[in-house]
């Protein structure tokens, strides 16, 4: 694809990004584009820095002895890899960065409602990041992601504390997130801009805001319990002062299992939007797709109890879980036949947003399809806690929500820079990381097929060869992850000016220059028509 | 008094869209509060069901006479928090102040009521833990009962305290003139918030003080 010639795409003289400069005009900012700009250089450390906990894993598991790593350190990398890569890089990935970014423009705001609180939702976030580094830097901690009691409030002897009180902090800055969009969609439209008008982004955002502010504080007190018992030694968890282990999980799952969906949801609101846009189509079947978001969010309030199939849960209830757990499947996979069906007979581009987003649709299946076997009763008991979970849920996390997140980056790219990325780039590293992340996550299915356990970090012999195409895979994986971090980083100086709308795109965010301006649109837009007002085959669209 | 130029955001089109927004902003983050108590509502109630008698001995040591003192006490603080609003719709300054203060004692009433009822509970060894002494038949799940009881009024208490300071600042921009009958929102917001603490509280008095038999 070749964009307009740059001559005729100078940037605009004032944008949000040069109204005025100096550490304050960042630190003090309430313009949610600058905060979203905050948000992504924070959420990229923290994915560098979680990526470090992965290679950790990838290399012990490289032999079947525990030789490079103590079990003990062992079990901190992978909690750790955990406690990073869903608290601190996922939950708030796409809602926090495109999403603080785009909410706005997309109904035609200037601004969210509330672009203190969405300050204040940075600075809680960046608390609960340095309470987290600190309990990494003094030692680390090893309970596991999930944080089970009774071993992360009675027996844990690692830094369990600043990791609670870190993540406790972390969800009030994503209970503020979901609060601040969930006002600015109800009550910051523009003119003509009715709920069946918005974009898909917008309706999966809402139904995310909606978990966040739903399911976080249950999580929150749950920890806050923990917390508790660590400290002032209540026994609400604990066996010995007449207490549950498993009300934990119950409350854990409660919010955790929802929390998938807030990493998954947004991820399709971007791909509904890419999809249209290099199709040249308009989204096949646009209520469907609006309400099966707000499906897939209240049914994931249904359906925690099958993350506890093997804990004790009466049998019955083990039955409702799975039943409920398959019907979440009926949302999503209407999703994917819709953008399938948005493609079929499309003029289709490849650029690098659609691989991504082509990426995430065929991993997503294959994350989902493999998500029925463990909602499956009788499978599950053979799978639980295996590889194949972990397996699973990279599929749906990196396979999904990753991949939906950087083929965000680069299509909304031009528009946060007000310059282009370098597509044929952007394109290779598009194809490195599919092929990195099969190889890693593949055979992982394969190893929790046949019985090897997660969490630990050594492995009887003959699982060796999975596990070295596993580690290779992760190291192709890592490779594709640094080249955008690079470009991107070289296009923001030697980019092509973009221009408001290089992909000739539908939707508000496009009538703005690239880079917007502090308060995004001059006067207020008026919506006359739907969303995705495509037209196949129309050349003069073609980008 | 402040002007409109001086009260409206500029990212809302007019006061009545800013109004809105505030006050449909306090509710949806008073849901979340509704979760977030809920969590321990709900494993409350299993275990009442399942340890129905240790629980109700628990609640025997409860002292109901505080307790009802302290509903009393929040739900007339209920009263002056709706004639603050009310005050503050009608311009009145110096009764907006008033109320204010007046809602603000009451709370740190509450909270007074509530400190010389936890420090009984010290003295008679009935704070879970390692010198948690009961002699019922069911002491562990008595414990267990002492272990929502200290962490569901413990996080109300916290909310109380917020909750003053609120008022507290509040009561500051009162003072120098900040609101009018125009502009308000803040005083109804945490109006709002108020009456959601007390709302907790008059779930929290029978569920926890009315299960027992008391003599």
């Amino acid at each position: 694809m070749n964009a307009a010639p740059p001559a005729a795409n100078a940037l605009p003289k004032v944008h949000y990004l040069n109204v005025d400069y100096g550490i304050r005009s960042w630190l003090f900012t309430i313009d949610h584009k600058r905060i979203a700009l905050l948000y992504l250089g924070s959420i990229t450390l923290f994915f560098v820095l979680g990526g470090l906990f992965a290679t950790a894993i990838r290399l012990e598991l490289l032999t079947p002895a525990g030789d490079l790593f103590e079990s003990e350190t062992y079990n901190k990398m992978f909690t750790m890899h955990g406690v990073v890569m869903i608290f601190f890089f996922l939950i708030p990935s796409i809602p926090a960065t495109l999403g603080n970014f785009l909410v706005p423009m997309m109904i035609g705001a200037r601004d969210l409602a509330f672009p203190r609180i969405n300050l204040l939702s940075w600075y809680i976030y960046t608390l609960g990041g340095l309470f987290t580094l600190f309990a990494i830097l003094s030692g680390g901690v090893d309970t596991g992601w999930t944080f089970y009691t009774p071993y992360s409030s009675t027996y844990s002897n690692t830094n369990v504390m600043a990791t609670a009180v870190g993540v406790f902090i972390l969800g009030f800055s994503s209970i503020l997130t979901g609060f601040n969009f969930i006002i600015t969609i109800h009550k910051m439209r523009a003119p003509g801009l009715t709920w069946f008008r918005l974009p898909l982004f917008i309706w999966a955002h809402y139904a995310t805001s909606v978990i966040m502010i739903l399911g976080t504080p249950v999580v929150a007190i749950a920890i806050a319990l923990v917390g508790l018992e660590r400290l002032f030694h209540i026994g609400i968890f604990n066996p010995a002062l007449g207490g549950d282990p498993v009300l934990f999980q119950h409350l854990f799952w409660f919010y955790s299992h929802p929390a998938v969906y807030i990493m998954i949801l947004p991820s399709m609101g971007v791909i509904s939007e890419i999809v249209c846009c290099f199709s040249r189509k308009k989204i096949f079947g646009y209520s469907f797709v609006a309400f099966s978001s707000i499906a897939i969010a209240l049914l994931g309030f249904l359906v925690w109890g099958h993350h506890m199939f093997v804990s004790s849960q009466s049998m019955y209830a083990g039955m409702v879980f799975s039943i409920l757990s398959f019907l979440v499947a009926i949302p999503s996979a209407v999703k994917v036949f819709n953008w399938t069906a948005t493609m079929y007979k499309g003029s289709v581009m490849y650029n690098a947003p659609m691989l991504y987003a082509m990426g995430f649709i065929g991993l997503f299946t294959m994350g989902g399809l493999t998500g029925l076997f463990l909602s499956t009763l009788a499978t599950d008991v053979h799978l639980h806690d295996t590889y194949f979970v972990v397996a699973h849920f990279h599929y749906i996390m990196v396979g999904g929500a990753l991949m939906g997140y950087l083929g965000g980056i680069h299509f909304w790219w031009p528009k946060i820079s007000g310059r282009l990325y370098p597509e044929a780039w952007a394109r290779f590293s598009a194809l490195i990381i599919f092929v990195g992340f099969n190889l890693t996550f593949f055979p992982q299915f394969i190893l929790g097929y046949l019985g090897m356990p997660r969490r630990y970090h050594a492995y009887p012999e003959e699982f060796q060869v999975l596990n070295v195409m596993s580690t290779a895979g992760a190291s192709i994986l890592a490779v594709g992850y640094a080249i955008p971090l690079i470009y991107l980083f070289w296009s923001l100086r030697y980019g092509p000016a973009a221009g408001p709308n290089p992909w000739q795109a539908k939707g508000l965010e496009w009538q703005a220059s690239s880079p917007p301006p502090t308060h995004n649109f001059p006067e207020t837009p008026v919506v006359t028509e739907e969303a995705y007002e495509y037209y196949p085959g129309a050349e003069a669209d073609r980008v | 008094m402040s002007d409109q130029a001086t009260t409206l955001a500029p990212q809302f089109d007019d006061l009545a869209q800013q109004k809105e927004s505030a006050i449909f902003g306090m509710w949806v983050f008073l849901v979340t509060e509704v979760m977030f108590f809920g969590g321990m509502f709900a494993g409350y109630t299993v275990y009442r069901y399942r340890f129905h008698e240790a629980f109700t001995a628990g609640s025997d040591h409860l002292n109901l006479l505080l307790g009802g003192v302290n509903t009393a006490v929040l739900i007339l603080s209920s009263f002056t928090m709706a004639m603050a609003v009310h005050s503050a719709q009608l311009n009145r300054r110096r009764a907006l102040i008033v109320f204010l203060v007046l809602t603000m004692l009451l709370g740190s009433t509450f909270l007074g009521i509530k400190v010389v009822e936890y420090s009984h509970k010290f003295h008679e060894r009935l704070v879970p833990g390692p010198a948690f002494h009961f002699d019922g038949a069911d002491p562990q799940h008595t414990q267990l009962f002492f272990s929502f009881y200290f962490a569901m009024t413990g996080f109300h208490a916290l909310h109380m305290v917020i909750g003053v300071a609120l008022l507290a600042i509040m009561t500051g921009f009162a003072w120098r003139g900040r609101f009018s009958a125009e502009y308000y929102n803040p005083i109804e917001v945490s109006g709002l918030y108020w009456h959601f603490v007390d709302i907790v509280w008059i779930f929290l008095f029978p569920l926890l003080y009315l299960v027992g038999h008391h003599g």
